[in-house]
């Protein structure tokens, strides 16, 4: 860990300075995922009266649960689309707006306030506009033969939460997208077009090669947001269903404990997604430490 | 850009045109949706014109509620919210200042283990632990108290390590300076180190207020007494009513005064907003 060349000698300051925050973290963090951890290797019987300790039979179960198997993938295709969507739609606004000098603040405005809108209200926006009754979208999907009902089909209900996860996102890939186009050096770009290089041959060729350090940060970010944030998102949608159609790890995690009362169960689930992000984490440490040495 | 290509940048605008609109035609129709009377959802398709119940939709949501949706006034859920957005902001922001100044001014025993401890944290969502960390607040006695909606949340690290990156790059000579002219290590934190991270701190603070505002599982389950209810959780006791009653129109006042507030923070905050956030990424 890098530290001052010069720093202070204290016995008791650093401690007193490091005191709330380590006090805040032990009680509500460090303790409930210790919990976490050994209530995954316990049984509680339902009235709570008894638990006993089983090893590693919650995960065991878990793992051969065709329902959770069900959840990890969902989860994966989920996380893929949101990303997908919301980062090509990012770039193509971020490469537009880079492109327009002039107006470029004024745009920025009118496509950055989305980050402040809680996923639970972008959720109930796009679960109005698809309401099956009065919604906007599926009389205009009428048209076009298609008949939605998002409370009867899992397909659509997925499409609905893509769409709303995606919606929500957006601002924040264009931002990192934003910066990393105006960090590329004009000079590049330049002597491509004097060697007669179009604007697209110029995009793929020098910046977006320059942009993937960007691409792969947003990447782990929003993997991380699709697994996690978008709880609120699926509860104000579709709360899983229909049938478990968008049942996601968290909001599984959330279900078998808060509804379910399987504290075993969902302790041994909010385990392995923990192994999840770590994971993740480090791969985006190990990703960002190398490039600050750029 | 390099050249002209008037057909280019025609296609830009159209793009980005197409892009704000998509961006904001929910929001468009939300805010369309709660100036119109309840019978107006009744016919089918909803309206894309204003009503004309606008002020009876959000008078009555701000002053009374709708005692069928079992919502408080919206007035105090927004309160609720604004004191959680704000605890959690400047909670997070000055345990998380003093800590990074500890990490990184001493050199002290026990250290590494400090570091580690809290930057453990980074790396988990309340989302993953959400019920034990129920448990610890239910024990704690905080259920249905501004504490227990704030102080988990505070427990992340995001802002440490922020202000600990910022510290790094301070010059080494501003701290000798001040310690040969006496200056003791508080004297140089607060006349030094505090003045030159305002701009620091102020855009933590948007994205903390941010993330304090939308935070919507937490509420959920630590309040169950309507005087805590957060506004962003009260919109789940509305959706809940909504398949008996389709009171559309006051469902939509709720969800656009829910995010009236923190887009305006970030429209008016925009440049320390972006600082904040670019900033996470390194």
């Amino acid at each position: 860990m890098q530290t001052k060349r010069s720093t202070y000698q204290s016995r008791w300051l650093p401690f007193f300075l490091l005191a709330p925050q380590l006090a805040i973290t032990l009680v509500f963090f460090i303790w409930p995922a210790s919990q976490a951890v050994k209530s995954s290797f316990e049984r509680t019987d339902p009235f709570g009266f008894k638990t006993t300790f089983i090893g590693l039979e919650n995960y065991a179960r878990i793992l051969a649960d065709p329902s959770y198997l069900n959840a990890l993938g969902r989860t994966a295709i989920f996380a893929v689309s949101v990303t997908v969507l919301s980062m090509g739609t990012a770039l193509l606004l971020a490469v537009c707006v880079n492109r327009v000098m002039r107006t470029s603040r004024f745009y920025t405005t009118l496509l950055v306030w989305p980050y402040a809108v809680a996923p639970v209200v972008a959720g109930v926006l796009w679960w109005f506009l698809f309401n099956p009754t009065i919604g906007l979208l599926p009389h205009l999907l009428d048209w076009f033969g298609i008949n939605w009902n998002h409370r009867v089909s899992g397909t659509q209900a997925m499409i609905l939460i893509t769409i709303a996860a995606a919606w929500k996102q957006i601002s924040y890939n264009f931002l990192f997208f934003l910066a990393g186009l105006q960090s590329v050096p004009p000079s590049l770009i330049e002597a491509a077009a004097i060697d007669g290089a179009s604007p697209f041959k110029r995009f793929w060729t020098i910046v977006f090669p320059l942009l993937s350090p960007t691409t792969f940060f947003l990447l782990i970010i929003n993997i991380n947001y699709v697994m996690f944030e978008t709880f609120g998102v699926i509860d104000a949608t579709t709360g899983g269903g229909p049938g478990q159609a968008t049942m996601t790890l968290v909001y599984k995690v959330y279900t078998d404990g808060v509804a379910g009362l399987n504290i075993g169960s969902s302790s041994a689930q909010s385990v392995l997604l923990m192994g999840i992000v770590i994971v993740l984490t480090f791969i985006q440490f190990r990703f960002v430490e190398r490039r600050v040495n750029y | 850009m390099v050249e002209n290509r008037p057909f280019l940048n025609l296609l830009t605008h159209l793009v980005l045109i197409i892009g704000v609109l998509v961006v904001a035609f929910p929001v468009y129709v939300a805010f369309i949706a709660s100036t119109h009377e309840p019978s107006a959802f009744v016919r089918g398709v909803m309206p894309l014109l204003p009503g004309n119940n606008m002020f009876e939709s959000y008078g009555q949501m701000l002053n009374s509620g709708w005692s069928v949706g079992g919502t408080p006034p919206v007035w105090l859920m927004l309160g609720n919210s604004l004191i959680m957005a704000l605890t959690i902001a400047i909670g997070k922001i000055a345990i998380s200042i003093i800590s990074a100044f500890a990490i990184v001014y001493f050199r002290f025993r026990f250290r590494m283990l400090a570091f580690w401890i809290i930057f453990i944290t980074l790396m988990l969502p309340v989302e993953v632990r959400i019920i034990p960390t129920y448990a610890v607040v239910a024990n704690l006695g905080l259920l249905n108290s501004y504490a227990g909606l704030a102080l988990p949340l505070i427990a992340s690290a995001t802002a440490t390590f922020l202000f600990r990156q910022f510290f790094m790059t301070v010059p080494e000579e501003l701290m000798e300076a001040s310690r040969v002219d006496g200056a003791s290590p508080m004297q140089f934190f607060r006349d030094i180190l505090l003045p030159i991270s305002i701009t620091n701190i102020a855009a933590l603070f948007v994205i903390m207020f941010i993330y304090g505002w939308v935070q919507y599982l937490w509420p959920l389950l630590v309040t169950t007494d309507e005087n805590f209810y957060t506004i962003v959780m009260g919109i789940k006791r509305l959706m809940a009513s909504s398949d008996r009653v389709p009171a559309w129109n006051l469902i939509m006042a709720t969800v656009t005064l829910a995010m009236l507030p923190p887009v305006l923070v970030v429209l008016f905050m925009q440049k320390l907003f972006v600082k904040g956030l670019t900033e996470t990424e390194k």
